[in-house]
């Protein structure tokens, strides 16, 4: 089976490939650029086509399946009518998929459910960053807190966070919006 | 305790009213809170809208249509009970080709531009090559009204130039690119293409259907039932915004909400022109008021009437090359539900036509129409090559066209 992964993030595509390739006689076919797309599909002519729910081409792409209803190899979205509740998953997970005339349901499902699980691990690993990223912030931000007492105070580091969080704990906040708290002062007090 | 509904939309000028509907607190009147879902493809709308990822979308008023014939896929039944708004688009061609059909910066006769470009696709039919098209979608006003204006001028939208589809943003990379010669599409994006100076606007489709029918609110069949309560309030809001959006007053305010990263993302005062039927048709070039290019209020705009449905579905059998078909004619007119109109504004004082249907572009002064309630004006509705569509008479109609 010839499979083209359509997504302008190239590193979700390649996850998506990742999963795929465990399958058993897939060809896979990755295009993340959207200017040669129609001509990438026409070459490749895939039997399946696993696109991004939110891809900027989607209106081209079935614009040229419309068009290749026509050709001998007619390709239509993939609507197991039987099945509604899959596809529900594939669209709230964030992938849609084109498949071609004549393919059956059950060649097709287990590809479904890979791409399902892997665009659902995308999103998840997505989330996990955004969280280290925001972690990695506010460490930054209590450590110039520290800084800033340590400076003005003349106290050591770990005096300076044990300050930091008694106060948290009696103002029922966390250490990091105390922290935040002394950096704007210092800013708006005129500090750097 | 405001009811939620989550309504799905492209970044168009024609995405207003419920936007300015929440904006402005009319949503909050009728008891609703709005929440926005943005898309760039509209296959992607779609699939939100059928899997209930939103409740109400900001659809193309034929991709309602063929998504309930089930047109390019199995057939879900949608129902819309509100539309938009009518016209706002426009052609604009390459610069290099309108200054050759279209000498001066001007919206012309359309007749007469037609008869121009013909020249220009058959001489480039005979160099071996085609004139090509940009549309937003196969099952767009965009495309049904450049094929209807091209036809009417002579030349053949599937043999004598070729007619692509290309998404609304991309649209002046396109013409940049010389990727497609010319494009119809909605607002901003003519006037992004202009001020890029990659593009000059010729023709509003105002100029093609002087009330074509644009945009609709769409919603599935069974959540326009679940949620009939809801949808009905929402009429009443965005009629309420319709009002507030029409004023010139509060043209530049709705201009800088429209543009917020949110909604349309773009530039503001880009955006005013649209909503000011004032167009600046090339670079640099002085605004121009074509007045009613985007009609969204006034005349019982937003009135889904029958016969609109019904001449989009004629323009589906045309350009899909398919047979009338009793059933599917019937299907397609019930698409639109002027009864959900009626009964989310009976008893407000606003205006609400007493006939569910009309002969499509008989209109050619001003005339008084009977109501159910309130007074309207129809000041002319008619296509530019003078013909007219009666609903009933769908197959002769289009026996007709050429």
């Amino acid at each position: 089976m010839r499979i083209a992964i359509v997504d302008e993030s190239a590193a979700r595509a390649s996850i998506i490939e990742e999963g795929l390739v465990e399958l058993h006689d897939c060809e896979i076919f990755v295009l993340t650029d959207r200017r040669a797309l129609l001509a990438e599909m026409a070459r490749i002519e895939p039997d399946i086509v696993l696109i991004d729910l939110g891809n900027p081409s989607r209106d081209v792409l079935e614009e040229y399946f419309a068009v290749s209803r026509a050709l001998a190899r007619p390709i239509a979205m993939f609507v197991d009518e039987s099945d509604d509740d899959a596809i529900a998953a594939s669209i709230d997970a964030g992938v849609s998929a084109y498949v071609v005339d004549g393919l059956a349901a059950n060649r097709i499902r287990p590809l479904i459910d890979v791409c399902v699980r892997r665009f659902n691990a995308f999103s998840r690993l997505q989330d996990e960053l955004a969280e280290a990223r925001g972690k990695l912030a506010e460490r930054d931000t209590v450590d110039r807190a520290k800084r800033i007492l340590m400076d003005s105070r003349g106290i050591s580091e770990p005096e300076a966070y044990r300050e930091l969080r008694s106060k948290a704990m009696q103002a029922s906040k966390r250490i990091v919006e105390i922290a935040e708290a002394v950096v704007t002062a210092h800013e708006l007090m005129g500090g750097k | 305790m405001s009811e939620q509904l989550t309504i799905g939309f492209l970044p168009l000028v024609d995405a207003c009213l419920p936007i300015l509907a929440q904006e402005h607190g009319f949503a909050e009147e009728e008891g609703l809170e709005l929440s926005f879902l943005r898309d760039v493809s509209w296959a992607t709308v779609l699939d939100r809208l059928l899997y209930g990822h939103s409740d109400a979308a900001h659809l193309l008023a034929p991709l309602a249509i063929a998504t309930t014939l089930g047109r390019g896929r199995p057939a879900q039944p949608l129902s819309a009970p509100f539309v938009l708004g009518l016209n706002g688009n426009a052609v604009t061609l390459r610069t290099g080709l309108a200054m050759r059909v279209a000498p001066e910066a001007a919206l012309g006769d359309p007749a007469e531009l037609g008869k121009a470009l013909a020249l220009e696709a058959r001489a480039r039919k005979a160099e071996g090559s085609l004139l090509r098209f940009g549309v937003v979608h196969r099952y767009s006003s965009h495309n049904y009204m450049l094929r209807y204006w091209l036809a009417a001028c002579g030349v053949r939208p599937d043999e004598d130039v070729e007619i692509v589809t290309i998404a609304p943003p991309f649209v002046a990379d396109a013409l940049a690119s010389g990727e497609i010669d010319g494009a119809c599409v909605g607002e901003p994006y003519s006037s992004v293409a202009v001020d890029r100076g990659v593009g000059r606007i010729v023709l509003a489709t105002a100029q093609i259907w002087r009330r074509g029918v644009e945009k609709v609110l769409a919603l599935r069949e069974s959540v326009l039932e679940e949620k009939r309560h809801q949808t009905e309030a929402l009429i009443r809001a965005m009629r309420k915004a319709g009002r507030h959006f029409v004023d010139p007053e509060n043209w530049e305010e709705n201009a800088r909400i429209l543009a917020r990263a949110d909604y349309l993302d773009g530039d503001p005062a880009q955006i005013l022109r649209a909503i000011s039927d004032r167009l600046v048709l090339e670079r640099g070039g002085a605004p121009v008021t074509y007045s009613d290019f985007m009609f969204q209020h006034n005349e019982a705009a937003n009135f889904p009437w029958v016969s609109q449905a019904q001449w989009l579905y004629s323009q589906l059998l045309r350009w899909d090359r398919i047979a009338f078909d009793p059933h599917e004619a019937e299907a397609a007119a019930r698409v639109f539900r002027p009864d959900v109109y009626r009964a989310a504004l009976r008893g407000t004082g606003d205006d609400l036509p007493g006939a569910n249907a009309k002969v499509e572009g008989g209109v050619t002064g001003p005339l008084a129409v009977g109501m159910e309630q309130g007074a309207i004006t129809l000041k002319g509705d008619t296509f530019f090559d003078g013909s007219s569509f009666d609903p009933d008479d769908i197959r002769q109609y289009l026996a007709r066209l050429p």
